[in-house]
């Protein structure tokens, strides 16, 4: 690890309960600046829940969450909005508005937050698109998308106000192999042309080998391991050799142990 | 004791549901009249989006629905008048019962099924595909930005509609009341005007008004509340429009109950 990094995001012991369930159980961890961090876990184990207490959207029961430094668990709206127009978020269904064309959906955040005049939020538009590869694309609707396009439409709203930090929930769910590597690329282009922190989730295990520079593996709400993708791929925890490889034996179980079936089913 | 359980789950989440609505009703009010004193407006092409939808595009149902009430209202009361000789008194029956309760209360329900419904459905749609929260993640407050411009479209709409549709009625009475009931135009439109107050007219303004508050209150409530994918949002539209035409009888009665006795 390489000290005196700058932390953008601290999280520290947070715990969440729905419904009396635990979900996310003393999670802490430090994200540096510029760098791809890559949140990994099976599905159901609580990835979603802990971007959203990253992002504000939902308020731990215990823990801390620090955005550039400040602690967001206790920020009032006016605080929360001036940390939300540093940062943007891929949505994992891209999240498009579908009343608005693919222009006014990237145009939506200047047009609200800055007082940039309209010709020039037209231009910027047009060099957002051309950043994620969609030049020309800007007057269709969003029906008219395919899911790659949409994920890059999104992902060119969420630059659209040249954010510090993006986060990506699961950026490559539903894409082909082809259109997965081309997000992949995407999210590396800016995160080192721009140096741009990138928080990712995701459970495809390629795109995380291509993109992290940190993966973090999460199991039911506990953080197992936080390391390199060398450190992860010669990890001796058998969870991780379990999920990495993707194999049905191993310590996460998926089948309810045989005994007690019979007298289930005649009970 | 299964029943008192069930009654008392019922009523509980009805009464969560209430004080939802409510404050849902006390953050639009916040973001209507407070937060434009501290300098953060509603975008106007916002607001005038949706005044063309819920008043300009519900024009031709409503002058349909209220011409055709018109001249029904004509008919049975032409029934019933002419029995006491006094058919010519049909223009004053319906433009009275027009203005006071039945355009109020009948373009109410066409709206509430017409606009109403669609808030709930696209609110909805944008809650179960997370656009409502890629808005709040871009610092785009839902109420500011939805709510607020469908409930000021309406509570303005839902009005100017009831008048159009109140004169429309008076106007389907009218070709009744000539063509068919032979009563001369001039003596119509007099009788139509003398026996009409002020406070006809007001009354069922007021009523129209709260019921615009009622079909934009809970049409952006079931719409923000869904859950559960596409048919989540199929019931969300089906409950606006159930608890929209309820609430809106409900305060017909209580608001006609209140002039009533205020006026005794
Ligand atoms: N608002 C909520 N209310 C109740 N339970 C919730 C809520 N949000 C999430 N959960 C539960 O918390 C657990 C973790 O959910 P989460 O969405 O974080 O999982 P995930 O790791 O993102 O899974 P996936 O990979 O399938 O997206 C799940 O069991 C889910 O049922
Ligand atoms: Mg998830």
């Amino acid at each position: 690890m390489e000290e005196k990094r700058e932390v953008v995001i601290r999280i520290e012991n947070l715990e969440k309960q729905f419904g009396g369930r635990k979900v996310l159980e003393g999670i802490s961890l430090d994200v540096y600046k510029s760098e791809t961090l890559v949140i990994v876990g099976g599905s159901g184990c609580g990835k979603s829940t802990l971007l959203r207490h990253i992002i504000g959207q939902l308020k731990p029961d215990a823990g801390k969450v620090y955005l550039f430094g400040k602690d967001i668990t206790k920020a009032n709206e006016d605080e929360m909005d001036s940390i939300k127009k540093r940062f943007g978020m891929l949505f994992q269904s891209a999240a498009l508005f579908d009343s608005l064309t693919v222009e006014e959906n990237i145009a939506l955040p200047m047009r609200e937050h800055t007082k940039l005049d309209d010709h020039i939020i037209k231009i910027m538009v047009k060099m957002k698109l051309n950043q994620v590869g969609l030049r020309g694309f800007g007057h269709l609707n969003t029906s008219q998308l395919s899911g790659g396009m949409k994920k890059r439409v999104g992902l060119a709203r969420a630059i659209a106000l040249d954010p510090e930090i993006i986060f990506y929930d699961e950026p490559s769910a539903g894409l082909d192999p082809v259109v997965t590597a081309v997000v992949d690329k995407l999210i590396l282009d800016l995160s080192s042309a721009l140096s741009i922190t990138s928080v990712v989730v995701t459970h495809d295990m390629n795109s995380v080998f291509r993109i992290a520079d940190r993966i973090v593996m999460l199991y039911k709400g506990k953080i197992l391991q936080i390391g390199t993708k060398e450190e992860i791929k010669n990890s001796k925890n058998e969870y991780i050799q379990q999920f990495i490889n993707g194999t049905i034996e191993g310590p996460m179980q998926f089948f309810a142990p045989d005994e007690g079936y019979l007298e289930e089913l005649t009970k | 004791m299964n029943i008192l359980q069930a009654i008392g789950r019922v009523t509980l989440s009805a009464g969560a549901a209430i004080w939802d609505v409510f404050a849902l009703f006390f953050r639009t009010l916040y973001w209507l009249f407070y937060a434009p004193l501290r300098g953060k407006f509603i975008g106007r092409h916002y607001i005038f989006s949706q005044m063309v939808f819920a008043g300009v595009q519900s024009l031709l149902i409503v002058f349909f629905v209220a011409l055709f009430i018109g001249m029904v209202l004509a008919m049975q009361g032409a029934y019933q008048l002419s029995q006491l000789g006094a058919v010519r008194f049909v223009a004053a029956l319906i433009s009275v019962s027009m203005c006071r309760e039945i355009g109020p209360v009948l373009i109410a329900l066409v709206v509430a099924g017409r606009v109403g419904s669609a808030i709930a459905a696209e609110l909805g749609t944008m809650k179960v595909t997370e656009q409502i929260e890629a808005l709040e993640t871009m610092a785009m407050n839902p109420i500011r930005y939805l709510v607020v411009p469908r409930f000021l479209a309406l509570i303005v709409m839902l009005p100017a509609l009831t008048i159009m549709g109140d004169l429309i009625g008076m106007l389907g009475g009218y070709i009744v009341g000539v063509y068919n009931l032979g009563i001369s135009p001039g003596l119509y439109i007099k009788t139509n005007f003398d026996f009409l107050v002020l406070k006809d007219v007001m009354t069922g303004l007021l009523k129209s008004f709260v019921f615009g508050m009622i079909i934009a209150m809970i049409g952006c409530y079931m719409g923000l509340n869904t859950k559960g994918g596409a048919e989540g949002v199929g019931r969300s539209t089906t409950m606006s429009v159930v608890v929209s035409f309820i609430l809106i009888i409900l305060a017909d009665a209580i608001l006609t109950g209140l002039f009533y006795f205020a006026s005794v």
